[in-house]
């Protein structure tokens, strides 16, 4: 199967070593603990755990078998046939961090084409090779605007419209450094907009952060955000989902000095939340604060273009303890996946795709805000994401959508105690407008109880 | 000429792919807020799948040759994993659905979870953290955390032996710890001595690679460990090199408190070209409390008629989240089919032969490539990229000539205490032939470096490119297409 | 390699200048031949800024290698060298002239005693 080993060469290979059995290989091993037996379940065949999988599959209902208008942070969208095809390639699949330049140009180019998408889509200058996902992308925001005022200023502030999860992964990031995150307190103001953060930036602030469009879905244009944090010699973040810069202004125009982002929506499958893909773009001015992975374009000794891993010497293995950051693994394939997907949609698909999603959703908030007992947040734009409040809880709901086989919105009230039946709804190109349809009818029912 | 960027080959009117016309109203667009431009390329479906089939072309593979990369147990990855996890009730799964919903991705985390902590010896597993460095910041906040909970916040420091991956320093500087390297002995064992200086009432625990990066077990693990314990401090294993522990020892019987486990190395899921990864730590019953949040555990028990209800809880004095959602799910469905195709007889015919085929290089080799620290091996082993009587000859030189015989070259100038190290890694995938094969290489390249050693200087001469001009990408700095960021 | 004799030296291979009561630091010839080419520097410490004995003043890179450096003395910075931003490769070329780092002015010049001179510095790189 996996290990080509036959007897005879089992044989000649311990008298090779000169050792007589392979058990002799591990004397050094403390003999109490040596060979334990392991309680698993006995070894199946290929086509044995092949059947078993497929059963665990079937027992999930997956946005395959439902109508899914979940999003808050992972969305169903249309992934192009081509991106698998490519990213399913041993050569991609099966190569390790590219660094011998020579035997990987593949990856180190498609991490340079990743770069550039990257960099054009949220309207940067530079992108590294990826972060783990959205969440830990915006933690290493926080480490980088901190290490680059060398710890003279020691407050963040968060948007409380920044992801819940994000949030709670910056707090364990930032647990032994003096940080003190501000903003999300739950008493925030959820409805006011980003000048509610106003009054929190001061001389003290290293950086400010906000999510584009927010948590809410909502879309604030965030430059006079910016201009206050930089002001005060803040840095600005916005943590981003790519889709919609199909569409909107980018976060490099509003005067970001970082960008962050969940790199899902790009191709990327749900997968049950991971392995996702961390968007981390910045102006070259902070290029050697960035933690991570970068791939640079220089010449080979023959005089050719290639790509090389640049700047490594801010990386763990070389600054060991002095290093921002441990990280060390990107997404590498996964990376590659958003990259193919980006240049497939390019130019006119990655527009026509952020229109589908806002036209639908806009679709459905308009006829979800008709139904008696449910009410719109309004008066602000949103893309493909809204929050309606309902008149009963959103748990109850979601049962009943669920018996019509539709996977409901987000329960708002588990991260936020003042938004109580209060639903996030994401409708994305994947929504038909019968399934809009009759996601209104069914929470229309709801409603008549 | 090499492969165009993409902005190159964009034209100007071309499409990849069409969405349908939309089936609904149009609504207004927000004017205000759209962007101007979308400098985005412009391609066709066969442009885009003929760019990136010819980059991946340039590329060495576990699927296209040998990679014996030490400490990264290049093994070969099943095709069949890359099956299981596009299975659509896998792949298309919304993280935040009801439990209810999602019960076999859950019965799979659980199983799973129980599989490694079975596999290590330990009480409670997470599967979050997203890669090997990533478990090693978890687990070092787990350790701090446990101290702050028994008040115990003075201990700050993390005693690093010099032959330990490279990541550790920073996972614990970023943990807020203060690091203190340990030298090896003469053996490539942990210093006794200098670990007995360090064991105070600051010592917060140890970073323990086992086998460390020589490819040694070390031979007083258990006094190691017992002296950290002693002083209050508590030992982080690196899993890193797990493939040679697998059914072979448990780091949790030896005494370890906390260790990853590296999916993408020792359970066959692929590299990627540099990720995604996954990181899994396992801890003993005392920091099972710390584990981040959540965990899959057995809501309800069920009955005769009813299933188990397996649902998502809450440690109770988490460290908090590490990542976003349930880690790399993705992963774990790989890494659940690799296990069970394997069962324990199978786990440990992995580590047998990975550490077989390591002692078989070494014995074949180490009468011309000197192995400092000669004893016999786990996985991987290290020997020297010099002789004296070819002092032109670098170890960089041996990579690079290796890639002509097809070969991708062993780790080199890792570990630092070994002078021009070579650190070889075949993984229990490869066979005798491809093991036989490598060392004919090495030794014409051995004999080369003494006969032609500007053949190896300026190697290698049959790959896609040359050797490249590192300072001018660091000092130019293109990382976009046709964009200097150092303007 | 060259050891010139009118400067002080330091383990971590920094060496210093002494004019009055001004101090101008940098590093040395071996330790630039060591990190071998520089392609970044930067200083950490700003105009102003008063830095302890043994504390961090500078970043110096290379393509495999980064070095921080540290201050031989204490005292108060009195300037910075700019042009090393965009030129890093001067340290490679002129380690002992155009590539000083900064200059500060001395709080205690008994602090001096403690450092090596050219002889002593020479005999530790040889080892």
């Amino acid at each position: 199967m996996f290990i080509p080993h036959t007897d005879a060469d089992r044989e000649a290979m311990l008298r090779t070593i000169g050792v007589e059995k392979l058990e002799d290989l591990f004397q050094v091993v403390p003999a109490e603990h040596r060979f334990p037996s392991l309680r698993l379940p006995p070894a199946m065949a290929e086509m044995e755990i092949a059947a078993e999988m497929q059963d665990m599959a079937w027992a999930n209902e997956s946005a395959r078998d439902l109508s899914c208008f979940l999003g808050a942070g992972a969305y169903n969208h249309y992934t192009p046939a081509a991106v698998d095809a490519i990213i399913r390639r041993g050569e991609f699949l099966t190569a390790y961090t590219p660094y011998q330049p020579e035997v990987s140009q593949g990856t180190l180019q498609a991490i340079f084409e990743y770069q550039s998408l990257v960099s054009s889509l949220t309207g940067m200058e530079v992108c590294n090779a990826s972060h783990y996902d959205g969440a830990t992308a915006v933690a290493e925001a926080v480490n980088m605007a901190y290490a680059n005022f060398r710890g003279k200023r020691n407050k963040v502030v968060l948007s409380p419209a920044l992801h819940p999860q994000y949030r709670q992964v910056v707090r364990s990031y930032t647990v032994s450094a003096p940080i003190r995150l501000v903003g999300d307190e739950p008493e925030a103001n959820l409805k006011a907009g980003p000048e509610a953060l106003l009054p929190l930036i001061d001389m003290d602030t290293a950086l400010v952060v906000v999510q584009y469009p927010d948590f809410f879905g909502r879309v604030y244009d965030y430059t006079a955000l910016a201009e206050a944090a930089h002001a005060a010699g803040a840095l600005f973040c916005v943590s981003v989902n790519p889709v919609a810069l199909g569409l909107l202004k980018t976060p490099g125009e509003m005067g970001a000095d970082i960008v962050t982002g969940e790199g899902q929506p790009l191709g990327i499958p749900l997968s049950f939340g991971g392995p996702y893909l961390g968007l981390f773009a910045t102006r070259k001015e902070y290029v050697r604060k960035m933690a991570g992975r970068l791939a640079g374009e220089t010449v080979d000794n023959r005089g050719q273009r290639a790509y090389v891993l640049t700047l490594t010497a801010r990386e763990q293995h070389i600054r060991r303890e002095k290093a921002t950051s441990n990280i060390c693994s990107n997404q590498g394939l996964i990376a590659l996946a958003s990259a193919v997907y980006m240049s497939l949609l390019g130019k006119h698909g990655l527009r026509q795709v952020a229109e589908l999603n806002f036209h639908k959703a806009h679709y459905a908030a308009l006829r979800l805000a008709k139904l008696p007992g449910y009410n719109l947040w309004s008066g602000t734009p949103f893309f493909n994401e809204f929050v309606i409040s309902c008149p009963t809880p959103v748990s109850e709901i979601n049962d009943q959508l669920l018996d019509n086989n539709i996977l409901g919105g987000y329960d708002l009230s588990q991260d936020y105690p003042s938004l109580d039946k209060h639903m996030l709804l994401a409708v994305t190109e994947m929504n038909s407008r019968e399934e809009i349809d009759l996601l209104v009818e069914v929470l229309s029912e709801v409603s008549h109880g | 000429m090499g492969e165009p960027q993409l902005c190159e080959l964009s034209v100007p009117g071309r499409h990849g792919l069409r969405y349908p016309a939309p089936d609904v109203p149009l609504s207004p667009l927000p004017e205000a807020l759209l962007r101007e431009d979308l400098p985005m390329p412009e391609l066709s479906e066969l442009d885009v799948v003929r760019h990136y089939t010819r980059l991946s072309q340039l590329n060495h593979s576990i699927d296209t040759g040998f990679y014996p990369l030490g400490s990264c147990t290049m093994k070969y990855n099943p095709k069949i994993n890359e099956e299981t996890a596009r299975l659509p009730g896998f792949a298309a799964l919304h993280p935040l659905q009801p439990v209810e919903t999602a019960q076999g991705a859950l019965v799979l985390m659980y199983n799973l979870q129980e599989w490694l902590k079975e596999i290590g010896g330990f009480a409670a597993v997470t599967l979050q953290p997203a890669a090997g460095a990533h478990g090693e910041l978890t687990g070092v906040l787990i350790m701090r955390a446990y101290h702050h909970s028994r008040g115990d916040s003075q201990r700050d420091k993390i005693l690093i032996p010099d032959s330990a991956h490279g990541t550790n320093p920073a996972t614990s500087a970023m943990s807020g710890m203060r690091v203190v390297e340990l030298k090896s002995d003469a053996r490539g064992n942990v210093d006794l001595e200098a670990l007995r200086l360090e064991c105070d009432h600051t010592l917060a625990g140890l970073m323990l690679t086992n086998p460390n990066t020589l490819g040694l077990f070390d031979e007083n693990v258990l006094e190691v460990i017992r002296l950290v314990h002693e002083a209050g401090g508590l030992v982080y294993g690196d899993g890193a090199n797990m493939n040679a522990l697998l059914g072979v020892v448990r780091p949790g019987d030896l005494g370890i408190d906390v260790l990853h486990y590296n999916l993408h190395k020792t359970f066959s899921t692929p590299h990627g070209g540099g990720g995604p990864g996954s990181g899994p730590v396992g801890v003993a019953a005392h920091l099972a409390d710390f584990l981040p949040a959540p965990l899959v555990t057995i809501l309800d028990p069920g009955d005769e008629d009813l299933p188990p209800l397996y649902g998502l809880v809450n440690p109770p004095k988490s460290i908090g989240r590490v990542k976003s959602f349930h880690g790399h799910f993705g992963m774990a469905v790989r890494a659940y089919t690799y296990i069970a195709m394997h069962g324990a007889e199978g786990l440990r015919r992995i580590a047998e032969h990975a550490v077989l085929n390591a002692n078989y290089l070494k014995a074949r080799l180490q009468d011309v490539y000197h192995v400092p620290y000669n004893r016999v091996c786990m996985h991987e082993f290290v020997a020297e990229g010099r002789w004296e009587d070819a002092p032109e000859v670098h170890a960089l030189d041996i990579a690079k000539r290796l890639m002509d015989y097809k070969f991708h070259p062993p780790t080199n100038y890792f570990p630092l205490i070994v002078h021009e190290a070579l650190m070889i890694e075949p993984t229990e995938s490869e066979s005798k032939e491809t093991l036989d094969a490598f060392v004919d290489a090495m030794l014409k390249i051995a004999e080369e470096a003494h006969t032609q050693p500007e053949l190896l200087k300026e190697a290698p001469h049959h790959t896609p490119i040359g050797r490249v001009d590192e300072v001018k990408a660091a000092k130019e700095l293109v990382l976009c297409c046709g964009v200097s960021a150092n303007d | 390699m060259n050891v010139p004799t009118n400067l002080k030296y330091t383990e971590s291979n920094e060496w210093i200048k002494v004019e009055g009561n001004t101090g101008t630091i940098g590093i040395t010839d071996f330790a630039q031949n060591s990190l071998s080419d520089i392609v970044f520097a930067e200083v950490v410490v700003g105009e102003g800024d008063t830095v302890g004995k043994g504390a961090s003043i500078a970043t110096i890179e290379s393509v495999k290698a980064a070095a921080d450096v540290y201050t031989p003395i204490s005292g108060k910075v009195i300037a910075i060298n700019e042009d090393l931003g965009s030129a890093p490769e001067v340290i490679n070329s002129d380690p002992y002239g155009a590539a000083w780092l900064v200059k500060i002015e001395l709080i205690d010049p008994a602090e001096l005693d403690g450092l090596m001179d050219a002889a002593a510095y020479e005999a530790q790189v040889q080892e």
